[in-house]
């Protein structure tokens, strides 16, 4: 009789389960990989949303109301992604849902929200999330667009003319060598080398050698770590000095540990977040990105990453359009978001409109040069 | 059983399962039965090859998930009507699955298991690099929702109907299969191969048709899941769903065709409940699946079986009892 009464309790327990919920809060669904392989985006993403929920309560809610953040991991996957997506918007009634992690899970999901016209704020950074323009579908991190647009500028001013491409043959890398192979024509520069690495490579010297012949002014690389590290390291070895020109991708201070001495002299766009002691005080992003960073660090004792940033401007920005149109519902947040415009976020200054969900432009990065093992500005 | 036993089993069920949704309180827990159903249509078809023929497959999720993809490309990338790709679909899974089986069959127990294995990886790897095909590893989306005739199922409730209409009509052929001669020489082979042999039943083409047989009942579910989902991904499809639908059907028994069914539907619906507790969840799946192992030997069908003995024996002896006293 005793085991029955256990196994009561324990059904009750599990029909009961994490279903206790505020009557009146506004509901914000989130998708992160917290866990899996992209679990380096998911963890600082899902860690700044649950920060800034607790602080945003503690402050009295927007317009009177509580918030109520349900985040789900995906570990990785896409049908999790999926199958998260639908919990959201059928059993939790979410009025917006921010997230996924990775632009293929994304992809994946943006369909359901059109259908079920809830809107989505994405922390992946794929160009075809955003265009061409779904009406419910944003993101919040700056475009390999804008990162390119940075670095020819920086070459243009430079006076190069010829420049040689190295990428790694992942998503990352592919989308960023269809956009220099695209902008670097069109920004009157020769293209002169286009050489690829497997994302498990370990020597890129072939690669340099190749492009060494083609005796280009600057090489730009295009990879997520280890990759460009290796190609740091290979060029100081074949004693190569041609300047060298990194994606954001890198835009760590892991990379430069990875790097080392090979660092030196790298020039790179960078998010403002990573080099905040360089924004200069009168910046609008200054305040937000001492915030959060300072929050960061109390909450977990950890340092920020662009990640998380992407995760506390999407949460930023629904907030505003809540606050701006005095409504929580899903609709209202969607048109709201459109008409949000000049607001300073930690990844840049966002200007959303009906033909622009995406909100960022090249202002949203820096150029940095790595001196001494640290980021300087240039520009 | 006896065959009126099974048939009863089987209107009961289909009555609980349409009267279901009245019960549930959102439209989560619907996506949740449709999967269940669909599940649970593999496990049968697994439970025919594993338990009665006593041939084991770990390569069960490829059939899933090729009928999936072949229906999925047909209907969006080829434009074909749904009902026309979901039956070429299943055909093309039939026709894979006889070509596998043929000579794989000849072999035995690990063999088996290891061919059946290795054809899943290949397949699963297939739906993975052939991006410009299948969509690779994001996924195929944009897939048409399941109609018939022109008429989209929109309502998630009317598709659960079909899928569980479906899984009724797949459960009515098992039963009817396992009660005709078929199921008797399939019997006879799980016991012996070579005493079945001796008394003429010809074991290479009853293992050929219930693998087949079962490849199709997996491939009526993979396109019911890509019409269903309108979106499939290679993940759905990998090893570890094969080893999850040979769960099942050992959770509910192996050869109780109502044991797959709750078999099914339990490694479905228990994690959704288990989600609660957050980080342990994987652990309290595994030691749930433990502990049903160690006091359910003979599955979730011999568990009630032997559940409902005692509670007919208790009764009895009180009703003796009873009797000696009056």
């Amino acid at each position: 009789m005793k085991a029955a009464k256990w196994v009561v309790a324990l059904v009750v327990t599990l029909l009961s389960g994490g279903q206790v919920l505020a009557a009146d809060a506004i509901r914000i669904g989130a998708i992160f990989s917290v866990t899996g392989p992209a679990s380096f985006l998911g963890e600082p993403e899902r860690n700044t949303l649950v920060m800034l929920q607790d602080k945003v309560n503690a402050a009295g809610g927007v317009n009177g109301q509580q918030v109520e953040v349900i985040v789900y991991d995906d570990e990785s996957d896409v049908n999790k992604c999926v199958m998260a997506a639908k919990k959201l918007l059928d059993q939790d009634g979410v009025s917006v849902v921010i997230g996924p992690s990775i632009s293929g899970n994304t992809l994946a999901i943006s369909k359901f929200f059109s259908s079920a016209e809830v809107p989505l704020v994405s922390c992946a950074a794929a160009e075809k999330i955003v265009k061409p323009v779904d009406p419910w579908v944003f993101n919040t991190p700056q475009l390999d667009r804008h990162a390119v647009t940075k670095i020819l500028q920086n070459a243009k001013a430079k006076g190069f003319s010829k420049l040689a491409i190295l990428t790694v043959s992942d998503g990352y890398g592919q989308a960023g060598r269809a956009v220099l192979n695209e902008l670097i024509p069109a920004g009157g520069f020769q293209l002169v080398a286009d050489e690829v690495y497997g994302p498990k490579d370990t020597d890129m010297t072939a690669q340099l050698t190749k492009i060494k012949g083609a005796s280009p002014d600057a090489i730009i690389c295009w990879g997520t770590n280890p990759g460009p590290a290796v190609v740091a390291r290979n060029r100081v070895q074949l004693g190569l000095t041609t300047p060298l020109y990194m994606s954001h991708g890198v835009a760590s201070d892991k990379f430069i540990e990875l790097a080392g001495d090979a660092a030196e002299g790298l020039i790179l766009p960078a998010g403002r977040l990573v080099a905040v002691d360089l924004v200069p005080a009168d910046h609008p992003q200054k305040p937000v990105l001492d915030a959060y960073v300072a929050d960061y660090a109390k909450a977990y004792n950890a340092p920020v990453s662009s990640f998380g940033g992407y995760a506390h401007d999407a949460f930023a920005l629904v907030l505003e359009a809540v606050r701006k149109g005095g409504s929580a519902k899903a609709a209202d947040i969607r048109d709201n978001l459109e008409k949000i415009a000049g607001f300073a976020g930690v990844s840049g200054v966002y200007t959303y409109g009906p033909e622009n969900h995406n909100g960022l432009d090249e202002s949203a990065f820096i150029m940095v040069t790595i001196k001494n093992g640290t980021w300087n500005v240039t520009e | 059983m006896s065959y009126r036993k099974d048939m009863i089993w089987l209107g009961c069920f289909f009555v609980l399962l349409m009267l279901a949704p009245a019960a549930l309180p959102n439209n989560y827990f619907l996506t949740i039965l449709i999967l269940g159903c669909l599940h649970s249509l593999n496990a049968v078809g697994l439970c025919l090859l594993v338990g009665h023929a006593g041939q084991i497959s770990l390569g069960h999720a490829g059939f899933y998930g090729l009928a999936a993809y072949a229906s999925a490309w047909l209907s969006a990338t080829a434009g074909w009507p749904v009902e026309a790709s979901m039956l070429a679909g299943v055909a093309l899974t039939v026709a894979v699955s006889f070509l596998i089986g043929m000579p794989s069959l000849k072999l035995k127990g690990h063999y088996l298991a290891m061919a059946t294995l290795g054809f899943g990886i290949i397949l699963s790897i297939l739906f993975t690099e052939t991006v410009d095909i299948t969509g690779g590893p994001s996924g195929f989306v944009g897939i048409p929702r399941l109609s018939f005739f022109g008429r989209e199922v929109k309502k998630d409730l009317a598709l659960y109907r079909v899928v569980a209409g479906v899984l009724c009509l797949a459960v009515w052929l098992a039963f009817n299969l396992l009660h005709s001669r078929i199921g008797r020489a399939l019997r006879a082979l799980h016991t012996s191969e070579k005493a079945a042999q001796a008394m003429g039943v010809d074991i290479a083409r009853y293992k050929l048709f219930v693998f087949v047989l079962s490849a199709a009942f997996s491939a009526v579910a993979g396109v019911l899941y890509a019409h269903y989902l309108t979106f499939i991904a290679p993940s759905s499809f990998g090893f570890m769903f094969s080893v999850e639908l040979i769960v099942m059907v050992v959770l509910g028994g192996m050869v109780s065709v109502p044991g797959a069914i709750v078999g099914a539907f339990f490694v479905t619906v228990l994690p959704e409940f288990l989600r609660a507790f957050e980080n342990i969840e994987v652990v309290l799946f595994g030691a749930i699946l433990i502990l049903c192992m160690m006091f359910m030997p003979d599955g979730m069908a011999g568990g009630w079986n032997r559940l409902w003995a005692r509670v007919r024996r208790a009764w009895a002896a009180r009703g003796a009892s009873g009797a000696a006293h009056g």
